[in-house]
């Protein structure tokens, strides 16, 4: 496929900003529980408001995805079959969540609404955090399927797809939560960084499992299905017009294997090494790690970048059985 | 989405988006073209179109469109475009000042030459009532041999003037052909023939196109089919496989020839006392050896029954062999051992598809419940036939051996049995013929006169040495040198040599160069780089060496910016037009049919119908054709003469064969109708003549047909049309060059060549060009094919159909091209002993090993037909043209590089090695041509096309 | 149910791409349209066309095939174009299987492109929504064209009558009868998708001559070949032997 990078920032975006607000909601829920210091009002808004910000900006760039962008509000329409369309339902709400999330924080308004058996009282801002969570899962789940349901597209339809987009943005979520933690003050970079660190690492783990399937993948389409000839020597001379289409500009990427490969290495590294090697470090400086967590983030979201690069661009469609050839 | 506006309105007319002429419905919204369809009822496409047709749009609102005459620009160069508008007055005037002037004093100093013209009937009489001689068609450049060599053999053609009967075949034989004239039709017929069960043979060095759903690819090496065909022809003698009875009775197998070596009369046919008629066919006055009686007989005697084999002595001592026994003798050693060494085909294919041929056409007759009489009285219940059938084109006809491919190729078409009868080849009228047909040129320069039309016709049939039109030493009268003992046969003229001939000042210097419809600058010359350079050379004092050039056409083409003066013609959407029965018509198996294009839109701009300019100028240079006898212009316009036009007072024979009389109450002959375009009009701008069955098959030798197209006034006479197997007409041309007879005789420089190549029977020889060629440096033959979508080189300017092909690649073996070390897409150069191209190289599976092959004409010098300088056409796109020379060295000077017989160009002869470009060469196409900018008058090109009728492209 | 498609027979086709631009043309001033051309005399022309006719290669030389593949919207009985499009602007025609977009909903986010195998819908770059093969239905129920006229552009076009169409659910139809009597097939099944176009294979005729139908005894050879008779007073056996 072409990478689009309408799209690539979109998920890579909302992926961090989902983790970003997952992280928050367990800092709140482990000082609740008392595993973790109590943060303040203010500490969840700022975080919040970085996780919107985040969302926004995804939400943002899918409008350069799409030719009618005024007519977006029409997606909403087809949530029974359509996995875009539930992802567009679900990213506002899920924003909307976030929002009041933050909004409860900030203005230090923080009700019980209501006890659970055992006596246990449930805030306002748990229930709007476990009410994100689950959107953000929903989300994830959502986003990763728009992909992961094309079943043509091989490289893509796997439940490691859910499971790559949930992890990496999560954990791109929680490193970010972690530089958050730390620039802020909050003594919580140990048990966030750690998070970071074994997501991280599962993630590494879940990627090159995909990595692993996608190469060795068979194609299940081959010249020979795609005309219905069986020979097993057959070439394309025409593809029956010579200066681009839509189905030569929307699904090849038109980059040679070696910088597909680079791609490959960059964010192995980018996205799972160095922020990996960076959070380690972090939990045993002894000076402010502030800085080295901040470049952690960047380096993960750059690499998270390039992951989604990746995705795309190894994603092999049939269609491109029948563009191969100009003359 | 746009709603639709509801003024929709359909006019029907013929499409010109190629030469074959298919109805078509021309949908206009608000008088703008929306949509153009084929029309069901008319007889050529009977509904469908093909990609060219349908992207008629495009062509119409192109930016490629003059619209205003145009003037050279004082001191600017030829060539580079710098132009300036002038009215249609001007223009007018500074013609007349200048054609009067030439007229009066040396008329052969104007030359009109046309490209892909469907006129010919007005265009070529012009220039006769001019005087001049110099004037000729694109037959020449494009497939001569086709005609002369079938007509010169059978009375009839493939191209325009006959076909395959796919109808009732059962086996097709397809050779050389890519794409062809009749090109509708012949997808029509192919699909048909094939779903019903034929089997298709393609004997084509690639395969592409039609060839892509034959049953059977022979891949062959260009320039030898000549071989395979002789090889067919002994095996099919070998086996018997001949139709002997149709031999007999309908060729001049069965007639004897003298061989008595020192005889004056050698090679001619014995001829029975009674004296020879008078007239242009072939009297029935030779022997046979009659097998009952065993003694020599008149030709037909009813009681008589000829050998076909054997040799004879006459009364008087005469040697004489039946011709059919010379052909078997010259077929001996073509063994299909010996073809397949030059074809690169297996001897056990040959053999096979020569019992395959044969045997199908034996076993397979077909019999129609048609009553006919021959021209000699008998009687047939019937009409039979043997369903092989045959189509070739120009992978025959553009090679310098094509004239003897082609007679070998119609000599096997007879020899199965398959001349004019149902499953086989049928003419179209107002073939067949008598061979050679009867027009002829003058014989001399006293034909060219000052002042007055010239005497003969500009284009004609030579029957004998006597018919050439040269001088006392026999050298040539025409520009072209056509109907000279360089190339006697030249029947469509030579305009490949026009040019060089022209600005050489060989045989002499010219005036004024008009051309119509032709880009001689480009696709249809041949050496382009260097004719380009002739069109703008100047010789010693200064003046241009061809002085004047007026260029007719309807688009910014390559030839445009070499123009004096630049006529903008309108499109075929915009003029009427008459396909006539005088020039090429659309005529049927059936019957004759001619068809007309009526305006569908307003010319665009100032642009004029060029049949306009010529009978205007006709008008205003009083040629008598054009003027009343008081001296006065004769017609209003181009509708008006098609109407009012007579071949000769009262012949009651116009451009126009379908509702004559004056109520349009008669066909084929009868006085004018003024409303004639009316009628057209109603009926599909098609007249279209069924006749009756009987007339329809063995048109040769049909006696009923015969005397309809006498009584016509379509045949002088109603004399049989015999195929020649063996042809007396090229013996009298080799006893010239021999010295024998009382004819006149070639230069002594040339009698060595006309010996040869005027021999009475095929013969295989390499291609001259080949002959010329170290073939050890040179070894890969290099040709085109034209590509469905894309028509010569004008549809460049097409915005859909250039996206189908914007550019061209070469198409190599991947054996050869790793042999070269070439890779897939890899910039390679191609090389002749001429010149030199850079291009992309392209693996293909489907090209002969010893062959390379491009599209056609996609390449495109920059900016020229208003594309953008770096649109792929000119970067990536190239040209074979520049490889191919117009002229091969001789040992007696430079000769063309054509058939010695027919002038035919051979554009396929040309030999070429490849090898990879370097590293660091550029990657674009070599050579490159300075840039061309819009003329004035052309409209802007549009970076972005959103076509909507009506709605002006919005 | 009636499932309108076109069947595709490549055993006629010559790749002439009649169907490529008549398609063009009805449709940029039809319903579907304008279909935009981009850089249309400028390098790299590029435009928005609903079917497109492309050339393989089958086999190596000599034993090659060249086939032409005409190729647009196959109008599947199973879409996974439709259920994906999150405005439903992409749809399937309950009365006649035509698979079709709605250009006034259409956001052009492409995912039902991503979603076709046959990568037969093209964004048009003007307008910036989805397109593809209407079958075109702004003329096969048009009243005001004649009943014979009542046919998609490309299939009146083509020349050698390579494109039916017609209900491939109705046995009785043409395109069924050509499916079933020559062996008509699907692209790709492996996807599950039912195209309901559909193509058919290449075949081909073959003459098989055998020896003893080569020479006959009508021979015209026997006829014709009169054998060379020595003259009278050349030698002979006659002249020498007594016994
Ligand atoms: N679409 C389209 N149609 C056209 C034209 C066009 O430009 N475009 N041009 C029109 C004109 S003017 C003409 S003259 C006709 C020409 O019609 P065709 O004669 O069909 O056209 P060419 O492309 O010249 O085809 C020549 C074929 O001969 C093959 N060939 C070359 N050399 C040899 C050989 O030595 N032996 C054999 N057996 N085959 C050989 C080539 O591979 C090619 O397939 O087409 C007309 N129709
Ligand atoms: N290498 C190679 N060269 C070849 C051939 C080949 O097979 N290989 N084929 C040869 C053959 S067979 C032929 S016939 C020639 C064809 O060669 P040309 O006759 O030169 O054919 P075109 O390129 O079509 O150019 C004809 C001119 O007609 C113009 N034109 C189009 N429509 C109109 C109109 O309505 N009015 C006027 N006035 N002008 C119009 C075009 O703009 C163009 O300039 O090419 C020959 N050249
Ligand atoms: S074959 Fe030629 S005349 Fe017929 S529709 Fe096509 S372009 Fe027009
Ligand atoms: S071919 Fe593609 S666009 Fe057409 S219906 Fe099938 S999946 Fe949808
Ligand atoms: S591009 Fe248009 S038709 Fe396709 S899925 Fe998006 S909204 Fe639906
Ligand atoms: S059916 Fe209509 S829209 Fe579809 S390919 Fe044919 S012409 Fe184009
Ligand atoms: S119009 Fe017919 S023959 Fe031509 S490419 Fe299309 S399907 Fe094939
Ligand atoms: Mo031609």
């Amino acid at each position: 496929m072409h990478p689009a990078f309408s799209v690539i920032f979109l998920t890579t975006l909302i992926g961090a900003g989902q983790g970003l607000f997952i992280a928050l909601f367990l800092v709140e829920s482990l000082g609740l529980l008392g595993m973790a210091p109590i943060q303040d009002g203010n500490f969840f808004a700022l975080g919040t408001l970085a996780s919107l910000i985040l969302l926004g900006l995804g939400l943002i760039a899918s409008f350069f995805h799409l030719g009618r962008p005024e007519r977006a509000w029409r997606t909403a329409t087809k949530w029974r079959t359509s996995w875009l369309s539930r992802e567009v339902i679900v990213l506002p709400a899920f924003m909307g969540v976030v929002f009041l999330y933050g909004l409860a924080h900030w203005l230090n308004f923080n009700p019980t609404l209501f006890t659970l058996p055992g006596d246990r009282a449930v805030l306002a801002t748990v229930a709007l955090g476990a009410a994100g969570t689950v959107l953000a899962v929903a989300l994830f789940v959502s986003t990763a399927m728009i992909y992961a349901a094309v079943k043509f597209l091989q490289e893509w339809h796997s439940p490691l797809t859910v499971v790559n987009y949930t992890v990496l943005g999560a954990a791109s979520g929680f490193t970010l939560a972690t530089a958050y933690a730390a620039w802020s003050g909050a003594q919580l970079v140990h048990v966030l960084a750690s998070t970071a660190i074994a997501l991280t690492l599962l993630g590494l783990v879940t990627r090159i499992a995909s990595l692993i399937r996608n190469a060795r993948i068979k194609p299940k389409s081959t010249l020979q299905t795609a005309i219905g000839v069986k020979h097993p020597r057959i070439v394309q001379k025409s593809q029956g017009f010579m200066g681009g289409s839509f189905n030569t500009r929307e699904f090849f990427h038109h980059k040679s294997d070696g910088f597909i490969r680079t791609v490959k290495w960059v964010f192995l590294i980018a996205a799972f090494g160095i922020p990996t090697g960076l959070l380690a470090l972090s939990l045993v400086m002894t000076v402010d790690p502030t800085n080295v967590l901040i470049a952690a983030a960047l380096i993960q979201y750059l690499g998270l970048i390039a992951e989604r690069w990746f995705f795309f661009a190894q994603a092999n469609h049939p269609q491109n059985l029948y563009y191969q050839s100009v003359a | 989405m746009m709603t639709q506006t509801p003024a929709q309105e359909v006019k029907n007319t013929t499409c010109y988006m190629c030469a074959c002429r298919c109805g078509i419905r021309v949908h206009l919204r608000d008088g703008e073209v929306r949509y153009i369809d084929g029309n069901p009822d008319h007889p050529i496409n009977k509904g469908v179109i093909c990609a060219k047709g349908s992207s008629g749009i495009m062509k119409q609102y192109s930016p490629a469109r003059l619209t205003r005459p145009l003037r050279r620009k004082q001191g600017a160069e030829r060539g580079a475009g710098d132009f300036e508008p002038i009215s249609w007055e001007e223009a007018f005037s500074m013609l007349e000042e200048r054609l009067a002037h030439l007229r009066e004093t040396d008329p052969k100093k104007f030359a009109l030459f046309t490209g892909r013209d469907q006129m010919q009937a007005l265009t070529g009489l012009f220039a006769k009532q001019f005087g001049t001689p110099n004037y000729a068609a694109h037959g020449g450049f494009c497939s001569v041999n086709m005609a002369a060599g079938m007509i010169y053999t059978i009375g009839g053609s493939f191209w325009e003037f006959g076909g395959p009967d796919l109808e009732r075949s059962k086996l097709f034989v397809m050779i050389g052909t890519a794409e062809d004239h009749h090109s509708n039709p012949l997808k029509i017929a192919i699909s048909k023939f094939k779903r019903e069960g034929g089997r298709f043979i393609s004997i084509n060095p690639v395969r592409t196109g039609y060839s892509a759903i034959a049953d059977e690819w022979v891949p062959i090496r260009p320039g030898t089919d000549s071989a395979l065909l002789l090889a067919l022809i002994h095996e099919i003698i070998a086996k018997g496989l001949y139709d002997r009875d149709f031999l007999v009775r309908y060729s001049n197998g069965g007639q004897l020839v003298n061989v008595d070596e020192a005889n004056d009369e050698f090679g001619m046919f014995l001829r029975d006392d009674v004296p020879a008629a008078d007239g242009c066919y072939d009297p029935q006055d030779k022997l046979w050896w009659d097998r009952r009686t065993d003694r020599a007989v008149r030709t037909h005697n009813a009681d008589a029954d000829p050998y076909l084999l054997g040799e004879f002595r006459l009364e008087d001592g005469t040697p004489a062999k039946p011709a059919f026994q010379l052909l078997k003798e010259r077929v001996e050693e073509y063994t299909p051992e010996w073809a397949s060494r030059i074809t690169g085909i297996p001897a056990d294919t040959i053999r096979r598809l020569a019992h395959e041929m044969g045997v199908t056409a034996r076993d397979q007759r077909i019999e129609l419940p048609i009553a006919w009489t021959d021209s000699w009285g008998v009687e047939h219940e019937s009409v039979t036939g043997n369903p092989v059938s045959f189509h070739a084109m120009r992978g025959l006809a553009a090679h310098s051996n094509g004239f003897h491919s082609i007679r070998a190729l119609a000599i096997l078409m007879s020899l199965l049995g398959t001349i004019d009868r149902p499953g086989g080849f049928r003419h179209k009228a107002p073939f067949p013929r008598p061979i050679p047909p009867c027009a002829r040129t003058p014989k001399g320069p006293e034909g060219v006169q000052p002042g007055k039309p010239l005497d003969g016709m500009v284009l004609g049939w030579p029957a004998e040495p006597d018919d050439l039109f040269v001088d006392d030493q026999g050298g040539p009268v025409r520009i072209d040198k056509a109907f000279s003992w360089e190339y006697p046969l030249a029947v469509h003229g030579m305009m490949h040599n026009v040019i060089t001939n022209a600005w050489r000042g060989d045989p002499y210097k010219i005036d004024t160069l008009l051309i119509f419809m032709a880009n001689m600058a480009w696709n249809s010359t041949m050496n382009t780089v260097e004719v380009r350079k002739m069109l703008n050379d100047k010789d010693e004092n200064g003046e241009y060496r061809i002085p004047f050039l007026v260029v007719a056409d309807a688009f910014q083409s390559e030839m445009t910016a070499f123009a004096d003066l630049v006529l903008p013609d309108t499109t075929y959407l915009e003029r009427h037009d008459a396909m006539s029965m005088l020039d090429r018509p659309i005529s049927e198996f059936d019957g004759p049919a001619d068809s007309v294009r009526i305006p569908v839109v307003p010319p665009k701009g100032e642009c004029k119908p060029f049949q306009e300019v010529l009978i205007e100028l006709g008008s205003r240079l009083k040629l008598p054709a054009f003027t009343t006898p008081e001296g006065t212009r004769k017609y209003r316009d181009y509708p008006d003469f098609v109407v009012n036009y007579e071949t000769e007072p009262g012949s009651g024979i116009g451009f126009l064969a379908g509702w004559r009389g004056k109520g349009g109450e008669k066909a084929l002959r009868g006085e004018p109708n003024p409303n004639q375009w009316e009628m057209y009009a109603k009926n599909n701008c098609v007249y279209h003549h069924e006749l009756p069955k009987s007339y329809q098959y063995m048109r040769n030798w049909n006696k009923g047909y015969l005397e309809w197209s006498q009584r016509n006034r379509i045949t002088r006479y109603a004399e049989p049309i015999l195929i020649h197997l063996y042809s007396e007409v090229l013996m009298k041309f080799r006893a010239a060059a021999q010295g024998k007879g009382t004819s006149r005789r070639p230069p002594a420089h040339l009698a060595e060549r006309v010996a040869t190549y005027f021999d009475p029977l095929p013969f295989h020889y390499d291609p001259l060009e080949c002959q010329a060629t170290d073939k050890h440096t040179y070894p890969l033959a290099a040709i085109t094919q034209r590509p469905m979508a894309m028509y010569h080189s004008w549809d460049s300017q097409n915005a859909w159909l250039r996206q189908i092909h914007t550019h061209n690649v070469l198409f190599v073996n991947p054996i050869t091209a790793k042999n070269a070390g070439i890779e897939d897409d890899d910039w390679i150069w191609v090389e002749s002993q001429w010149g030199k191209v850079r291009c992309m190289a392209k693996y293909s599976e489907a090209v002969e090993p010893g062959t390379v092959w491009t599209w056609n004409a996609i390449g495109k010098a920059a900016g020229a037909w208003n594309l953008s300088p770096k649109s792929n056409e000119a970067r990536k796109g190239f040209l074979l043209n520049h490889l191919i020379s117009e002229e091969l060295p001789g040992d007696q000077g430079r000769i063309s590089n054509s058939d010695p017989v027919t002038g035919q160009a051979s554009w396929y002869d040309v030999r070429v090695r490849i090898y990879k470009a370097e590293a660091d060469e550029p990657k674009i196409t070599s050579p490159q041509f300075d840039t061309v900018k819009p003329f004035p008058g052309q409209p802007k090109r549009s970076r972005i096309l959103n076509f909507f009728a009506a709605k002006g492209g919005k | 149910m009636t499932q309108l498609a076109l069947v595709i027979d490549l055993n006629v086709c010559v790749g002439c791409h009649a169907c490529v631009t008549s398609c063009k043309e009805w449709n940029t001033s039809g319903e579907a349209g304008p279909l935009v051309d981009l850089r249309p005399y400028d390098a790299d022309p590029t435009g928005t066309f609903f079917n497109r006719v492309q050339t393989f290669e089958v086999g190596e030389y000599p034993n090659t095939e060249t086939v032409h593949f005409p190729k647009s919207c196959l109008h599947c009985e199973e879409p996974p174009c439709v259920p994906v499009c999150p405005t439903g602007a992409s749809y399937k025609r309950e009365e006649d299987g035509i698979v079709l977009v709605d250009y006034d909903k259409c956001i052009g986010c492409k995912y039902c492109s991503w979603a076709c195998p046959y990568g037969v819908r093209e964004v048009d770059a003007k307008r910036k929504v989805m397109t593809k093969c209407t079958l075109c239905v702004d003329r096969i129920y048009d009243d005001e064209l004649p009943e014979w006229d009542r046919k998609p552009a490309c299939v009146r076009a083509c020349p050698t009558n390579a494109r039916l169409f017609g209900d491939v659910h109705d046995p009785d139809s043409e395109v069924s009868t050509a499916i079933r009597e020559n062996g008509g097939y699907q692209l790709m099944p492996e996807w599950g998708t039912k195209p309901a176009n559909h193509y058919l294979p290449r075949h081909k005729t073959r003459i098989t001559v055998r020896e003893d139908e080569l020479e006959r005894s009508d021979n015209p050879l026997r006829i014709d070949s009169k054998l060379p008779k020595p003259d009278r007073d050349e030698p002979s056996l006659d002249d020498v032997t007594s016994w």
